[in-house]
């Protein structure tokens, strides 16, 4: 066994980079849960983002371009479910579940001709000589926008829930849909939105994936990050912060499993694959034990009669 | 009274197989507090709903300070100045008191500063209230403290209120109507909506009564007695229960220092109760919603099991037994809310009828239904109550609730229970079908059954009681006679105004 091959400042660096994806996601699912809608089709938008980024990004040569296809397919996915559900009424789960066995028929379908195919690389933000710093360097200047982009997109997301009037109206909706409905706001309307959001975030964070971390389109490639992502939601009691925890947390042992299985250790490389998602998932049952934040109409349907 | 605020001329409204409002004419003058007097089911909700823009009439008019006034929406009720504060359905649990109060302005101030007018306002008023409390951590009448806090933070020129005092103690009724007088002083006009006659005579300058949706009557209520504006409610002479007395005998049922804590986040954890109830006797338990009430009937059907001595049946201990074996044992319950707890919403009535008299009904055999046996069960149910429905094969959901809580009680009453214990039995039943469930009860007591009945509508608890208690956040006052209580008592019982500053106005 050689450890000394683990450099902790390359660990931290890479596992901010392993926890992007399931954190946008996640990010996007409890906007949608904070208005009280259960959609169980992350991992489905996901993929379908995750396709849909890859196939523009090979085709314009922008990665750039790529990541808002990806936001606009996942939204375009998740807009059915909001079709399904806020207006025929449909069951919420069973709409999640359809969404995602859909997703990922949809994605292997627009994906058949992109298998073996580079992307174009996506740069990394130059803060010239700040990333040169060591220790500091590596781990906070040396990566590509998205990274940035989803720290930023978890504080705004915070700051939107706590400060902002819309934010409140939003959660209004996700804890009594009959009162928000009585005081006049537009409980549809504003789930729809929110949906549409939670779609957008899980196509960003799926074509994070394709375009990014692993560079390459195959079938089913997010493996059951979005079934992370919603676990991480209700684990992180519906607290951005939280959700920025658990997915570094995520990211970290999946890095750590890597490089331990690549420093030789003496457990079976099954035990080690299995990590990430048993430890996330120990972490944050221990962590929820305040049971705070579940909006009250979660997945409960909303007619407005009389 | 200066001239003619509100004024609604041929207002109509009908849904699918119902007309709820046909052809309502009435004014409100401005600084007067208007009585809307029905009973469930009259129209009443209806017609203040058109009011307040959230139901879209049929056909009428209203008119606002003289100027044509339809509003499509809540906010544009409230931009001209119309205010209302909701029976229920309209705080938001997990959020605090100023984020609450902002959800209901149309620009809301920053917090910091609609914190410190919350504050003042609710001083001003006599209705003390903290902004940064949650406000599922409130009182019944705090909570309403806040609607109403809402509400005044916009100045309202008519403030709507349903049904206010159904869930306050008397001493927490004069703070709210001490709060009521002073606004009305003030200029503004209240559009007071209820079915507790004394109230309206305690407050209210002119009455209009509506019955089955259509206007019947208008009156001063200060000229007239309750009984007078009762049967103009209600149509005809109301039957009132015949109480046989009795001597009580064996003790059935005792609770021994039973402590439960309660399920729910938001609610009430019970507090070492100790009670007996005999044959033949019927014991009324009052107190305001949330006090502990459902804990206790929770508690007692079996729905939350405890240490095996804390709920005494007969002599044998089953506090830890679930609700099967205690059904069996003839201990029975109705719990409060009648769809999704008392019945299944989208099983028929024959199925409901199933649910709990499976057992005593001998309705299940060897692990098969007998369904000819189940309906023919549902059917004498429904004979017995008058449920009106078009047969056993509804599902529940599409019964009115009142039909559907007589159906409910009429199940358990029907299986001869030895203990039968009640959660609110008559809530939103209409005044002959109120009669006929409590005279079920009291037959019931008569033929010695022990009764727990436990209600928020005090005038029944004394119509149908023995002996009276009060919960009061999850305690139990003392038991006493109901017989010679007077209301002054029974408040103090009740928790008084439950420790709330009294208004200083």
């Amino acid at each position: 066994m050689d450890f000394s091959a683990i450099n902790p400042a390359l660990l931290i660096a890479s596992l901010m980079v392993a926890a992007t994806a399931v954190m946008i996601a996640a990010i996007g699912e409890l906007i949608t849960e904070k208005a009280g809608v259960l959609n169980l089709g992350v991992e489905g938008m996901m993929i379908t983002g995750a396709v849909c980024g890859f196939a523009v990004a090979v085709g314009t040569g922008s990665p750039f371009l790529g990541f808002l296809a990806a936001a606009g397919g996942g939204a375009v996915l998740s807009f059915l479910f909001a079709v399904l559900t806020q207006f025929a009424l449909a069951n919420q789960v069973a709409s999640g579940l359809a969404l995602t066995l859909f997703g990922l028929g949809l994605s292997s379908l627009i994906g058949q001709n992109y298998v073996g195919i580079r992307p174009p690389p996506t740069p990394r933000l130059d803060f010239g000589p700040l990333s040169d710093l060591p220790v500091v360097g590596p781990i906070l200047f040396n990566h590509d926008p998205m990274v940035y982009a989803g720290l930023i997109l978890v504080a705004l997301t915070w700051a939107f829930l706590k400060y902002t009037r819309a934010g409140l109206i939003l959660k209004a909706v996700g804890e009594n849909h009959d009162a928000a409905h009585a005081l006049g706001y537009k409980v549809i309307r504003i789930r729809i939105l929110a949906i549409l959001f939670g779609g957008a975030c899980a196509g960003l964070g799926g074509a994070y994936i394709s375009l990014i971390r692993v560079p390459q389109w195959t079938e089913g490639m997010t493996g059951g990050v979005g079934w992370i992502a919603l676990a991480l939601v209700v684990f992180a009691s519906w607290k951005p912060w939280r959700v920025l925890l658990g997915a570094y947390l995520f990211g970290g042992v999946t890095v750590l499993q890597l490089n331990l299985q690549a420093a030789g250790v003496a457990i079976p490389a099954e035990y080690l694959s299995m990590s990430p998602y048993l430890i996330t998932i120990v972490v944050l049952v221990l962590m929820s034990f305040d049971r705070s934040g579940a909006p009250a109409s979660l997945g409960r349907t909303f007619h407005a009669s009389q | 009274m200066t001239g003619t605020l509100l004024k609604i001329v041929g207002l109509t409204k009908a849904y699918p197989g119902v007309v709820a409002n046909d052809d309502v004419s009435f004014n409100i003058q401005e600084g007067e507090v208007h009585a809307l007097l029905g009973e469930n089911g009259a129209g009443k909700s209806t017609l203040v709903k058109m009011i307040y823009g959230l139901v879209k009439p049929d056909s009428g008019d209203m008119a606002f300070k003289g100027t044509a006034y339809e509003p499509s929406e809540p906010q544009e009720a409230r931009a001209r100045g119309v205010a209302m504060v909701f029976q229920h359905f309209s705080l938001f649990d997990a959020l605090n008191v100023a984020e609450n109060v902002a959800l209901g302005m149309a620009e809301p101030p920053k917090t910091r500063e609609l914190a410190e007018r919350i504050r003042t306002v609710s001083e001003q008023y006599g209705l003390p209230l903290d902004p940064w409390r949650l406000v599922g951590d409130l009182s019944a009448g705090e909570r309403q403290r806040v609607e109403i806090i809402r509400c005044l933070l916009q100045d309202p020129k008519l403030l709507i209120m349903d049904e206010p005092t159904s869930v306050l103690t008397p001493q927490e009724v004069e703070i709210l109507f001490a709060t009521l007088r002073k606004l009305k002083s003030e200029g503004t006009s209240i559009l007071y909506i209820s079915h507790k006659l004394e109230e309206i005579r305690a407050l209210c300058d002119e009455a209009t009564i509506l019955r089955l949706g259509k206007k019947v009557g208008t009156c001063t209520p200060r000229e007239v007695t309750a009984a007078q504006m009762a049967e103009m409610m209600v149509g005809n002479e109301l039957h009132r229960p015949e109480r046989e007395p009795t001597t009580p005998g064996d003790v059935r049922l005792a609770l021994k220092d039973l402590s439960v804590a309660s399920p729910s986040q938001f609610g009430t954890s019970l507090k070492n109760i100790t009670l007996e109830v005999r044959a033949g006797e019927v014991l009324g338990l009052a107190g305001v919603a949330g006090n502990g009430q459902d804990e206790l009937l929770a508690a007692l059907s079996g729905e939350i099991t405890n240490a095996p001595g804390m709920v005494v049946l007969d002599g044998t201990e089953i506090g830890a037994k679930g609700p099967g074996p205690r059904r069996r044992m003839g201990l029975l319950t109705g719990p409060e809310e009648r769809l999704g707890h008392a019945a299944a919403p989208n099983m028929t009535l024959t199925e409901n009828a199933l649910l709990t008299g499976a057992e005593r009904e001998g309705l299940m055999s060897n692990g098969f239904l007998k369904w000819g046996k189940a309906k023919s069960f549902a059917e004498a149910i429904i004979d017995r109550f008058d449920v009106r429905t078009p047969g056993t094969e509804t599902v529940a959901r599409a019964l009115s609730g009142g039909n559907l809580q007589k159906f409910v009680i009429g199940r358990e009453v029907m299986q001869r229970p030895e203990v039968l214990v009640v959660n609110q039995p008559t809530w939103g039943v209409d005044a002959a079908a109120a009669a006929t469930i409590r005279q079920a009860i009291l037959d019931l007591a008569a033929g010695g059954t022990a009764v727990i009945v436990i209600s928020q509508d005090l005038d029944e608890l004394m119509e149908v009681s023995d002996n009276f208690a009060a919960l009061n956040e999850g305690r139990l006052s003392e038991i006493k006679p109901a017989k010679g209580l007077t209301m002054e008592e029974i408040g103090l019982m009740m928790g008084g105004a439950h420790g709330m500053e009294v208004a200083h106005v």
